[in-house]
């Protein structure tokens, strides 16, 4: 058996039968990482010693009968949440050294499950970037074709989950972070709800947007891991108080009757060809599970990248004013006097990308742009909002090319940001409502690259998109296909 | 700039504007947003967590003490809790603010139009003072720079702190209602209990806008905004040296300069903060790690029936319940502390049989008062007790001693202690009620001084007063005024 | 909308962050090409709508008054860069 490939539920089986020990899945992935990391740089941190002994008492919680789904499942996770002990870089020369005396919760709740954390994976530099190419540890690989990237900012996550250098992953998805890396790497990712899952210990970049989720190479995993994730926290403000459904159990819910909504908007000149064929596939296999498509139209959709490119930087720009050489983080060398330890610790710290969008962000916000950029853009974005709602008064679940294009080239965009920003168009919509997506493999294209499908469900509705995506993959095998 | 009298002789022309910032810090167990501890004098960094210290990827949890208390402080002002209201973000670079920004509120505060009445001068009715807004923010942490080479250190168990801003109108128009308006705002947060009030130790911080204008001019003037104010007395004198200082910019045709001024208590000056600034520009926004505030009517009926009797109400109670004048009835609720300790005083001379509150009253503002004063001591250090002050203030009701004799043993309970009635005993100070023997100092008198006598009979009751202090003096103090009285006027006038 | 080389300065200045000329001169251009891109928002009227700070209407949770404290002082200052008998140790702050 390949264990590189199996299904959570395949491994926790295999762990609750004794036929296999935490401690040798654990050792097997690894290995694989060390074989196949050096050229992915899917990781920035590998916790051996930690993965290792989080196997060992594993395999005691298994022996004494008192496993969950997660013990002994190795999980990489990214790089941006606080691990208590553990190196977190958000990718950034800013915390190459940072070591959090604290734990974020979901990384607390899935090791107290019993998973076991292989090491942090490579992200876009404080998750700023659509391709992992601003990281300060160098850009993640696609495992599909080593010229392009994985997406991003989840793209560790991403390329560690397609390569089988884990079980599963755990990616963060401000405008499209988890879904579009899925997308791009032929994975399954999902962005609950915001407030969903608690942002407590999960390094902000934009607060109001941010949320955490699972990247997996199923649906069925997804559901299993969501599950730990989930959940309301006293430390998260945003944190939403509402009970969990059994999202295992959810899963073979029927399409029959399950009305899905095609918004024109995002079918629009652009898309590329393979990408519409997938998605178009995707729909056809919908119809064929017995669930309805209808056209309808989202109007607020153009103006979803220039309102995300006001409010994301913004809220960046307040986020990391935190880093400011004195309590953590990289302090400059010798400087002269306060003003300069700031401006220089945070030039050295913080990559070209990261400080691009603190500037904007302190231009949307200064005096005399608040109303023509902040404000309005709090305005479109609840018009964008609306959009949503109006829609699920109509259908139970949006349907949408996750990305316009396949997987692109290592440097092709990052020349030029506004090229760059526009890769986002499908995804951050979602993030603007809040509400919960799902991309799902669905086809490839000429060069062989995965492409993704969006499933958009309502706020807290998490369940329906996770039977939707599991009944997708009943019936087709993109998310077995494996990179060579 | 000189401060010379001459300054003072123009000043009559301009009015003073004047507009109070108050920082108070909120009386909360636990920080506003984490749940370290906000006790004061621990030893640096040692009440601190990710959370206050701003570590990367942590987030607020909204102390709810922190909300009640607002809400309290808004009722006693007479302000308008808004039941919608919003935590924003101010954006600013300094060593002791550890997340780069103060979580504070900006365009929807939890409190707006208040008002305060304040009694600057007894033979004026009470002036109404606005209110413009409460809202609730976090206190930073302190630098220090003294006595350490090259660098400054930064202790962060302040920051967290929950702080209250309560911003009054331009409505002061002068030192001494500034100063009024401080003393009747730090009464009812102490009387809330929601603040100490402490100036000193800067848990009750103050920062003044002013302005100055011809009289009858609408339009205000260009204000300037000091700072470092620890005190009500320094905030008065910081107002007023402002007000020459911009008059006399005027007067010789120069401009204000809208700026931050630094007040130095020691030098009696303030000077510019021009510079230390460098634009500033907040970048306010809603802040999004905490949803809006929404506070319902019932939880504000609830906080306003938990709320105790506040300093107007109390005066008020205290006029019609004990008889004391508008003036006294303002001195004792100044503090809730003196109101009790005198309403104690007043109830244990009714209990002793001998009630006279008015007295009561008297003794405690005026005696004890100025005795606790001179030794700078607050009514909850006084060395006499409810009950050694009551007794003796009995005792004078009941006519056992004089109130000549009493401001003698009250001195001596003040220093030694004491109970009042053995003090009497044992120094022999009953007051003499034996009218033989005091009839005999007033025959004694009476031949000391035959002119005064022959004056008195003329007409002139005034030299009464003297004869009376004669006879006091003959006695030691020790007779019956009254009784002195008495005797003296049926003596003089049987002899008419 | 295009931003200026001062108006960029200005900007870096109040996000504590250096600009050499030739950043300033790619920060300005980049930034007036995002900040056009950006104005495509004035074509859509958005007069008596609420801005939306939050993606979701969930009340603020508010905690109990209560202490829940240990003293982190030495793991908390271990991450500092500078830090001297308890303190984060800064440059001089001149007042
Ligand atoms: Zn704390």
């Amino acid at each position: 058996m390949d264990l590189s490939h199996i299904s959570l539920t395949d491994a926790a089986e295999l762990l609750r039968s004794r036929s296999l020990s935490a401690v040798e899945l654990t050792r097997h992935f690894l290995n694989r990482i060390e074989t196949t990391d050096p050229t992915l740089n899917a990781f920035i941190t590998v916790d051996a010693a930690g993965a290792l002994a989080a196997a060992e008492a594993a395999d005691l919680r298994l022996a004494q009968g008192q496993a969950t789904p997660l013990t002994g499942i190795p999980l990489a996770i990214k790089d941006l949440f606080c691990t208590q002990g553990l190196r977190t870089t958000c990718a950034s020369k800013m915390l190459q050294h940072f070591v959090p005396p604290y734990e974020s919760t979901v990384t607390r709740r899935l090791k107290a499950a019993g998973a076991v954390v292989l090491g942090k994976t490579n992200m876009d530099e404080f998750a700023m970037g659509s391709s992992n190419e601003t990281s300060f540890f160098g850009p993640v690989r696609n495992p599909w074709d080593h010229d392009r990237t994985p997406g991003g900012s989840s793209g560790g996550s991403a390329a560690a989950t397609a390569a089988g250098l884990c079980l599963a992953a755990i990616g963060t998805d401000t405008g499209g972070s988890i879904r579009q890396p899925a997308a791009l790497t032929g994975t399954t990712g999902l962005k609950p709800t915001y407030g969903r899952v608690s942002r407590y210990g999960m390094i902000a970049f934009a607060s109001s947007l941010d949320q955490a989720g699972p990247m997996t190479r199923s649906v069925a995993d997804a559901a299993t891991l969501l599950q730990a994730m989930a959940g309301h926290d006293p430390l998260d403000s945003t944190s939403i108080d509402a009970p969990v459904p059994d999202y295992q159990s959810g899963l073979t819910t029927s399409m029959r009757g399950m009305r899905i909504g095609i918004p024109a908007e995002y079918f629009a000149d652009g898309l590329a060809d393979s990408v519409r064929r997938g998605v178009e596939q995707a729909m056809e296999t919908f119809r064929s599970l017995g669930a309805q498509c209808l056209s309808l139209s989202l109007p607020s959709t153009a103006y979803a990248i220039p309102t995300y490119y006001i409010i994301a930087p913004a809220e960046a720009s307040s986020n990391l004013a935190r880093y400011d050489g004195i309590r953590f983080g990289h302090r400059c060398a010798d400087p002269q006097d306060l003003q300069e330890m700031y401006a220089r610790s945070r030039s050295e710290g913080f990559g070209a990308e990261v400080k691009r969008r603190i500037m904007l962000g302190t231009y949307v916000l200064s005096s005399g742009y608040y109303d023509a950029y902040y404000r309005k853009a709090q305005k479109v974005r609840r018009l964008i909002a609306d959009d949503f709602q109006s829609a699920f008064t109509q259908v139970d679940l949006l349907l949408t090319p996750t990305t316009p294009e396949t997987a692109f080239r290592i440097g092709e965009k990052n020349s030029d940001p506004v090229q760059m920003y526009l890769s986002d168009i499908f995804t951050i919509n979602v993030n603007l409502a809040g509400l919960p997506g799902l991309s799902l493999p669905c086809g490839f294209d000429e060069n062989n690259l995965p492409v993704g499908v969006q499933l958009i469900g309502r706020p807290l509705q998490e369940a329906t998109l996770l039977a939707a995506g599991h009944a997708f993959q009943q019936v087709t095998d993109w998310h077995l296909r494996r990179p060579s | 700039m000189s401060q010379d009298m001459s300054s003072f002789a123009g000043t009559d022309r301009y009015e003073i504007v004047v507009g109070l910032e108050v920082h108070a810090q909120m009386r909360t167990q636990s920080k506003i947003f984490c749940g370290c501890p906000t006790r004061f004098g621990a030893a640096a960094n040692t009440q601190i967590c990710p959370v206050c210290a701003a570590f990367p990827g942590v987030l607020p949890v909204l102390n709810r003490e922190v909300v009640n208390m607002a809400i309290k402080t808004g009722l006693a002002i007479h302000g308008q809790v808004r039941l919608l209201s919003e935590f924003s973000r101010k954006n600013y670079f300094y060593p002791d603010l550890p997340a780069g920004y103060q979580i504070s509120q900006y365009e929807l505060p939890i409190v707006e139009h208040g008002h305060l009445l304040i009694t600057p001068t007894a033979d004026l009715p009470p002036k109404r003072i606005g209110i413009t807004r409460i809202h609730i923010e976090v206190d930073a942490g302190k630098s220090m720079h003294e006595g350490i080479q090259g660098a400054s250190w930064v202790d962060l168990n302040r920051t967290g702190t929950p702080l209250m801003e309560i911003v009054s109108e331009p409505d002061l128009r002068s030192a001494l209602e500034a100063g009024e308006y401080l003393k009747k705002l730090r009464a009812i947060v102490r009387y809330l209990g929601v603040c100490d009030g402490n100036m000193e130790e800067g848990s009750f911080r103050c920062d003044a806008n002013v302005s100055v204008r011809l009289r009858g001019e609408s339009r205000l003037g260009t204000r300037c905004e000091l700072k470092n104010l620890n005190s009500i007395r320094n905030v008065m004198r910081a107002i007023d040296y402002e007000a020459v200082r911009q008059i006399d910019l005027i007067e010789s045709g120069e401009r204000v300069i809208q700026e931050s001024r630094l007040w130095n208590a020691d030098l009696n000056s303030s000077r510019s903060m021009r510079g230390k600034e460098d634009a500033h520009d907040y970048r306010y926004f809603p802040e999004p790690d905490l949803p809006p505030l929404r506070i319902s009517a019932a939880r504000i009926e609830s906080v306003a029936a938990s709320m105790p009797e506040l300093p107007d109400a109390k005066a008020t109670r205290l006029q019609t319940e004990y008889q004391l004048s508008e003036y006294d009835a303002g001195v004792l609720t100044a503090s809730q502390a003196l109101a009790d300790y005198f309403e104690a005083v007043a109830r244990y001379t009714a209990e002793l049989g001998h009630p006279n509150p008015k007295m009561a009253a008297n003794w405690v503002i005026g005696e004890l008062g100025g005795r606790l004063n001179k030794d700078n001591l607050e009514i909850q250090q006084s060395p006499i007790s409810v009950q050694q002050l009551g007794k003796l203030v009995a005792m004078i009701q009941q006519g056992v001693i004089s109130g000549k004799i009493a401001k003698e043993i009250f001195e001596t309970l003040f220093t030694d202690g004491g109970d009042p009635q053995h003090i009497v005993e044992q120094k022999g100070l009953q007051q003499v009620t034996d009218s033989a023997a005091i009839e005999e100092a007033v025959e004694q008198v009476l031949a000391t001084y035959p002119e005064d006598v022959a004056q008195y009979r003329a007409g002139k009751g005034k030299v009464l007063g003297f004869l009376v202090g004669q006879i006091m003096k003959a006695t030691q103090g020790k007779a019956n005024p009254a009784l002195v009285n008495q005797l003296l006027r049926a003596k003089l006038d049987k002899r008419l | 909308m295009s931003i200026d080389a001062q108006t960029v300065k200005h900007v870096a200045t109040l996000a504590r962050l250096q600009a050499s000329p030739t950043e300033v001169e790619a920060y300005a251009e980049q930034l007036s090409r995002i900040l056009t891109l950006m104005e495509t928002l004035n074509s859509l009227p958005t007069e008596g709508v609420m801005p939306m700070s939050h993606a979701v209407d969930i009340p603020i949770p508010e905690r109990d008054d209560v202490v829940c404290h240990t003293d982190q002082r030495e793991a908390l200052l271990a991450c500092a860069a500078d830090t001297d008998q308890g303190h984060f140790r800064v440059p001089k702050i001149i007042e």
